[in-house]
């Protein structure tokens, strides 16, 4: 089965699961501030630790999660070469600490919280803002097909990747961009056929 | 049992090939519990079966449930109106089994606890109970298919409309899955290519180039489907 990025919620009992989701989501708000105003290569290699034990403290396979990061890894390694080469070592380190460490903070809170109380949480803070158009149960809707489409757009790459391999295509970029492309826009479309189908978004 | 009236049908569509007529004038009062719509790739039945929940708006004509036209008032429809697609992957929108069944039911569950409690019941009626924390994509092809009919059942509507939902599936899912829709208390709308299943059904009709081309007691119309096939 593919290892996927931000992991599902894992129900549980531990004082992350007890935090509210309001809570959870302004800490992971707070925090992307604090680490992109605190400098230095120092600070982001605590930031990983931290997370890393918050990720075992939730109740995440922390090997699963690991191995989901192979994807970033590749990313990483890009970026890394890229900040050495133009600002060195430590802006390199800290770039990619911190980017690592929000990848797995939001890991802690999809594998802590359900999506149904982050539903809630947007559709509450967005309530005050009826008056001027805003629709809080369209956007709390759109918030967790946001949280679906990183599976399932992984899902459609790694099928297209292999029908790509399949035919010995798999050095050529258009035989594994365009399907992929082609197939996220129609898996949207059908989703969003589902969704008027099942009547969400009609209130 | 509910009454659907589609009253001089016309659907056209503009595509690369230009104006395409993909179903043609048509006049149907579905009143039975089972009706099937039997007929090959591309004839038209699940733009027709389609119309019925307000996803395909016909050019001409309307379509009327229970006396609520589509076009005027598609929420309602839709509230009476259940609809279970080929594909559930593209249905299930949320994480994890019980949150997409609890998804369905928030208009009708404001308070949280309820709303579990609800979708944790409607997943044990679908023998799902165990599989309610779940990721969706753990599920094998027949569980998906399953929790998203759960999905649109949790919110019990009058009337089912399933668009060939047993191609996907293996013999054993399949059979699991048509026995479910045909036991179901429902008006049931059956698209499907699974002419045993069509057979099963009170009614069907054979769709072929946009027209209604039989239409009468299902396993007549599926022998004429088979001769003329």
């Amino acid at each position: 089965m593919t290892t996927l990025p931000l992991g599902a919620y894992r129900p549980g009992r531990t004082w992350l699961h007890r935090l509210p989701a309001g809570a959870k989501l302004l800490a992971l708000l707070v925090t992307a501030v604090v680490v992109t105003l605190v400098r230095g290569p120092a600070s982001a290699v605590v930031f990983v630790a931290l997370t890393v034990g918050l990720v075992a403290w939730s109740g995440a396979p922390l090997r699963r999660t690991l191995r989901s990061l192979r994807g970033f890894a590749l990313v990483a390694v890009a970026l890394t070469a890229y900040q050495v080469w133009t600002r060195g070592w430590a802006p390199a380190v800290e770039t990619v600490g911190d980017l690592l460490g929000m990848i797995l903070l939001a890991t802690v809170l999809t594998t802590t919280t359900a999506v149904d109380d982050l539903i809630d949480v947007v559709t509450r803070v967005l309530g005050p803002l009826r008056p001027l158009g805003v629709d809080p149960a369209r956007v709390g809707l759109a918030f967790s097909l946001m949280i679906r489409a990183l599976p399932t757009t992984l899902e459609i790459a790694l099928q297209t990747r292999d029908a790509a391999r399949a035919r010995g295509l798999q050095r050529s970029p258009r035989a594994l961009l365009v399907p992929m492309v082609v197939r996220v826009v129609a898996g949207a479309r059908a989703t969003g056929d589902a969704l008027h189908a099942r009547g969400l978004g009609d209130d | 049992m509910g009454h659907i009236r589609i009253e001089d049908v016309v659907v056209r569509a503009d595509t690369a090939d230009g104006d395409v007529l993909v179903l043609d004038r048509t006049t149907l009062d579905l009143t039975e519990r089972r009706v099937a719509l039997v007929g090959p790739n591309g004839s038209g039945k699940s733009t027709l079966a389609r119309l019925l929940n307000g996803l395909v708006e016909p050019t001409a004509g309307r379509v009327v449930v229970d006396g609520v036209d589509v076009a005027e008032d598609g929420a309602a429809v839709r509230r009476r109106v259940g609809f279970v697609f080929t594909d559930p992957s593209a249905q299930l929108v949320m994480p994890t089994a019980l949150e997409d069944v609890a998804l369905s039911l928030r208009r009708t569950h404001r308070d949280k606890a309820r709303r579990r409690a609800a979708a944790q019941d409607v997943l044990e009626r679908f023998g799902l109970g165990e599989l309610a924390d779940r990721s969706v994509h753990a599920l094998s092809g027949g569980q998906r298919q399953l929790l998203a009919l759960a999905g649109v059942l949790a919110t019990d509507p009058a009337v089912l409309v399933a668009d060939e939902p047993t191609t996907l599936l293996d013999l054993r899912n399949a059979r699991l899955v048509g026995d479910l829709l045909l036991g179901l208390e429902q008006q049931l709308v059956l698209v499907t290519h699974d002419l045993e299943l069509a057979a099963r059904c009170e009614r069907a009709l054979l769709v072929d180039g946009g027209r209604v081309v039989a239409d009468g007691p299902a396993a007549d119309v599926v022998d004429h489907y088979r001769a003329t096939a």
